[in-house]
Parts: C-alpha cells; sequence; structure tokens
C-alpha cells in the first residue's frame, strides 16, 4: 500500500508538471499572444531583467517551488523505479531509497530558500 | 436419421508439400555447458503444426529430444516454445502458416531451461499462488458447508470473463520486458488472474490480495507494453488487466472508488423441471 501512495503522488506530480510547464512554455514562447492580452512585459521574457522581474512576484514565487517539488518528486521516483527493475537486494532497495529521499529533499530545500531569499531580497542580486 | 461417418482422409492430404529446417535449441546440463543449436530436416504434410513436427523429430531422428506437450488443440497450455521470435503454443501454429524454411525453436525466454525445450515454470507457479488466485469469503462457514449457491448475474460474469480464459501457458512472462529485468516483479500471468478474482462478484479477497498485488514489484512495474497481450493465445488481455487494477487503486486513493456489492446466497434449487423443447440426452455409450 506504501507504494501505491507513491505512486498516486507520482501521478498528481505528473499532472502538475504538465500545468506549470504549459504556463512556462507559454510564457516563453507565446509572450506576443500575452501582449495582445495586455499580460506581457514588453520586452524579452529571457532576458535577467525580465526573470529577475517575475521572481518578485508571489504568484511566480509560489509557482517555482511546487514545479520544484512536483519535478524533484516526480522525476526521483521514476528513476528509483527504473533502478528497481534491475533486481537489487532489499538492502540495496533501502538505501536508494533513502538516497533519493534524503537527496530530494536537500535540493527541495535549498531550491525554496533561493527562492524565497530572491523575493524577499530583491536589492540582493 | 442420418448417419454421419468421419470424413475420408484423401491421399494428397498426406502429400509432403515441402521440407523445412527445424533449427531447435539443445541444451542438456549434465552435458552441454552452454545451449547449442541443432538442425533437423522435417518433411511437412497440409495441416501439420509445429507440435507434429517436433514428434516427427522425437519418432524419427533424435528420441532424446525434450519438450512439454498434452492436448494438442491450445488448452492445456504446455507446449509453449519461442518460435520464430515469438513465444508461441506449438500446437497452435501450422508450420506453413509460419511462411518460413527455417522455423527457429528456442525454450521460452525469461525461465530458466530444464532440458531443450523445456522451461523451468516453478517461479511462474509460485508468482501465480501469491496472489491467492480463489475465492476468497468472509462466510467461511458458507464455503465450507455451502446451503446454497452464490448469485452472479450474467453482467457480473462478463466483468471478467475474459481473464478466466487464461491457461497459465507462461507466454505473457517470457514476452514481458518488465520481467526481463525484474525477477521479482509479479508479471502479467497473476496480475491479471488478481484482477479476475478482485471483480469476481463472489470474491470478497480484494483487500488480502492487496499487499502483494501493490507492492513495490507488483503491478506498478508494468510499464504498459502491450507484449503480454499481443502473444496470449487465448485472447486473453492482461495488460488490460493491470491498468484496471491501477485504475482501481488510484480511485480508491481518491475514495472515489465503487465499493462492489457482497453477493448473497441463493438457496438450492429444490426440484429441477427440465425444459421440455430440449431432448434428452442420449443413453451413455461407456458405462
Amino acid at each position: 500500500m506504501r507504494e501505491s501512495t507513491l505512486w498516486f503522488w507520482h501521478i498528481i506530480a505528473g499532472a502538475v508538471i504538465f500545468v506549470f510547464l504549459g504556463l512556462h512554455m507559454f510564457i516563453m514562447h507565446l509572450e506576443s499572444i500575452l501582449g495582445f492580452l495586455g499580460l506581457g512585459y514588453g520586452g524579452d521574457v529571457t532576458s535577467a531583467q525580465s526573470v529577475f522581474m517575475r521572481s518578485q512576484q508571489g504568484f511566480y514565487m509560489v509557482t517555482y517551488i511546487v514545479l520544484l517539488g512536483a519535478a524533484l518528486y516526480h522525476g526521483l521516483y521514476g528513476f528509483r523505479n527504473i533502478l528497481f527493475e534491475l533486481s537489487l537486494s532489499r538492502t540495496l532497495e533501502k538505501i536508494i531509497n533513502w538516497f533519493f529521499a534524503l537527496g530530494g529533499l536537500a535540493l527541495f530545500i535549498y531550491g525554496t530558500y533561493v527562492t524565497v531569499f530572491i523575493f524577499f531580497n530583491p536589492t540582493a542580486v | 436419421m442420418s448417419e454421419t461417418s468421419a470424413p475420408e482422409v484423401q491421399s494428397s492430404d498426406l502429400k509432403v508439400i515441402k521440407n523445412v529446417t527445424f533449427e531447435i535449441l539443445r541444451y542438456s546440463p549434465e552435458k552441454d555447458e552452454a545451449p547449442r543449436a541443432q538442425k533437423f530436416q522435417v518433411p511437412v504434410i497440409k495441416g501439420m503444426t509445429v507440435l507434429d513436427g517436433l514428434l516427427w523429430i522425437k519418432e524419427n531422428l533424435d528420441a532424446s529430444l525434450a519438450y512439454r506437450s498434452s492436448c494438442r488443440m491450445g488448452v492445456c497450455g504446455s507446449c509453449g516454445m519461442f518460435i520464430n521470435g515469438l513465444p508461441r503454443l506449438a500446437c497452435n501454429n501450422q508450420i506453413v502458416h509460419l511462411n518460413a524454411d527455417t522455423i527457429t525453436i528456442k525454450p521460452l525466454p525469461n525461465y530458466n531451461i530444464i532440458r531443450d525445450l523445456v522451461p523451468d515454470l516453478e517461479g511462474f507457479f509460485d508468482k501465480h499462488e501469491s496472489i491467492q488466485p480463489y475465492m476468497i469469503r468472509e462466510q467461511v462457514e458458507e464455503l465450507n458447508n455451502p446451503t446454497g449457491e452464490f448469485f452472479q448475474s450474467p453482467d457480473e460474469l462478463v466483468d471478467y470473463i475474459q481473464f478466466a480464459y487464461c491457461i497459465k501457458c507462461g507466454l505473457c512472462l517470457s514476452a514481458c520486458p518488465t520481467v526481463a529485468t525484474d525477477d521479482n516483479f509479479i508479471g502479467p500471468q497473476a496480475l491479471a488472474q488478481a484482477y479476475r478474482y478482485n471483480v469476481d462478484s463472489r470474491d470478497e479477497g480484494a483487500k488480502e490480495r492487496e499487499e502483494e498485488l501493490y507492492s513495490s514489484h507488483g503491478v506498478w512495474r508494468c510499464h504498459f507494453a502491450g507484449a503480454c497481450s499481443d502473444v496470449c493465445p487465448k485472447g486473453v488481455d492482461p495488460a488490460f488487466a493491470i491498468q484496471l487494477l491501477k485504475q482501481n487503486m488510484f480511485m480508491q486513493k481518491l475514495h472515489v472508488h465503487k465499493q462492489k456489492p457482497a453477493t448473497h446466497v441463493i438457496p438450492w434449487v429444490a426440484e429441477h423441471i427440465p425444459n421440455e423443447k430440449i431432448p434428452k440426452a442420449p443413453e451413455r455409450t461407456v458405462k
């Protein structure tokens, strides 16, 4: 049942990635449409200034953190599953579980820290 | 009353159509270090199956050739082999239909070889047994001392009937790419049978099967390659059953899973009144 719960969140994370990655693609590649709708930035969306401007907005900060969590979980769980198909011993499976869980958590904390730090310290960059 | 007799065998039916080379992988653990290929020339007649070819070789060329077979009609599932690159039943495939001058026969992949074309199916049956492929009821007393029959409607039968056609030939496991890398994966056969019993309206054992079914080597390891369904000689669709098992668990997690109503017991039919329109069965010829 534990595996079912992990898989359930894997699917949910996939759905979250689909939505947020769609949003990312829309912002990055369809800026002319956004501009037409009055939602554009009026400049190059890939420029450092534009990226910095977005990271100052609460909506984007939350979006980045949710996308980071979903992508990390989805990717690491998928990679762990691929490794599990190599007929590993139970001990090695446990080591892999802990490695991915702790590694994923560390990356998430670090990524969240950077996002939140930039949001609250606009002069730091 | 008309009398029907067996159709006469025409001499043209027994005429040799062509000679085909059987390239068979031989392996005798006490003699060989590794499997080796051996070629045999087989005269093919109309309607001859690959199994007939193997029988002909055993009778006429090499009596030491080992393979499993029993019913000769795709029912028992004994003669599963890797024929011309696909897991197939030897009795279910006519040589001319393979449309080849050389027929390569190997034991089923993903199994250890006992001898020649005989795979070791012990692990396969262990996996099958692990999902408790039998009726589980909370009313154990009713199972042991039945007072009637568990009711099942024709619609409820349709829910699982296609999965009940499994003959346990093991072809699906030999075609499965996940089984090829993960020995611990339960495999399509056992998973399809778990689904077959879980959706059976008379069964109440879904909870008991959950631990094995949804373990780290259970349904979630299936990549949905669909090879199992492609090679099944009985038209069972194990890949579909696995997706339905996944769907059921996902819905259960979302708390929108439809709970199966318990089947009630209907009493025995006290007095059987035969339908007059159905003619009586003839007398038994064997006493």
